[in-house]
């Protein structure tokens, strides 16, 4: 009987570790859905990110001991998903260079105030002013801002992330996130303002 | 002299980020209060965000939902 001592321990060792390896596959699954949303506006087309998406679940699934239980899942899986759309040569997607970033200067309320003086009415309510922008090219405009202030737009904006959880993701430090995410969406407005407007 | 709507117009991402210090917060919140002008952007701003979130929001198919199910493994 006395070798049957380890023997249980090890049994138990291994039964805990099919449970937590469980646990973790149903946890991530479930955040399959936001995951999904992000990739599918980091890269330029939906086989893209389909492919993206299982990958990293793939990739996930075989290193999911490196997860530290407790911390921040849904972000580490976008830490792979970054990883590998970098690794698969991400600079051949749709980003015309050709924004000139001198021309998106124009400030915060540069599309309010160009939508706005479009309307007849004197003082028009936001809701009026907003529904001049058509849904479709909103997505046209968002992929044609720069990649590298889309990655910070779709990470914060689309997908909620924090500032801190953006600067792991993207492995750049909060600053530069805060003035990316800032300039982006500058650019995100103009681009509104000359394409997505009704 | 600053303009008084400039300086709050550069304040209106990190205030909608909340990531203005409290001073900060205070500065634009008194110049809200009696701008309506800027207020208005300041909504518009806000709701802008919703509404790009909700238009660029694509939702997975069901078939890459079941291939992502079927990399379980297997009880």
């Amino acid at each position: 009987m006395s070798e049957s001592a380890p023997t249980t321990a090890d049994a138990r060792r291994l039964a805990k570790e099919a449970r937590d390896r469980v646990r973790f596959e149903e946890e991530a699954l479930e955040l399959s859905d936001q995951v999904y949303r992000v990739a599918r506006r980091l890269v330029g087309s939906r086989e893209e990110a389909e492919d993206l998406v299982q990958q990293t679940y793939e990739r996930a699934f075989r290193s999911w001991r490196q997860f530290t239980p407790g911390t921040n899942l849904r972000a580490w899986l976008l830490r792979i998903l970054t990883n590998l759309n970098i690794d698969r040569g991400r600079r051949q997607q749709r980003t015309p260079q050709t924004t000139s970033l001198d021309n998106n200067e124009a400030g915060d309320y540069f599309l309010y105030n160009k939508l706005e003086a479009q309307l007849p009415d004197e003082n028009p309510d936001e809701e009026r002013v907003l529904e001049r922008l058509s849904q479709d090219s909103i997505v046209d405009a968002l992929a044609d801002v720069p990649h590298d202030f889309r990655d910070v737009i779709v990470l914060v904006d689309i997908g909620e992330f924090s500032y801190a959880d953006a600067a792991q993701i993207l492995d750049i430090p909060i600053g530069t996130v805060m003035s990316r995410l800032h300039r982006g969406r500058r650019i995100l407005k103009k681009n509104l303002a000359d394409k997505a407007v009704v | 002299m600053n303009d008084p709507c400039d300086e709050c117009e550069a304040m209106m991402q990190p205030f909608l980020d909340g990531s203005l210090s409290d001073d900060e917060v205070a500065l634009a919140q008194r110049h809200l209060d009696k701008c309506r002008w800027c207020a208005k952007r300041y909504r518009f701003e806000e709701r802008l965000r919703h509404y790009v979130r909700v238009a660029v929001s694509e939702p997975m198919s069901p078939e890459l939902k079941e291939r992502l199910a079927a990399l379980r493994t297997p009880l």
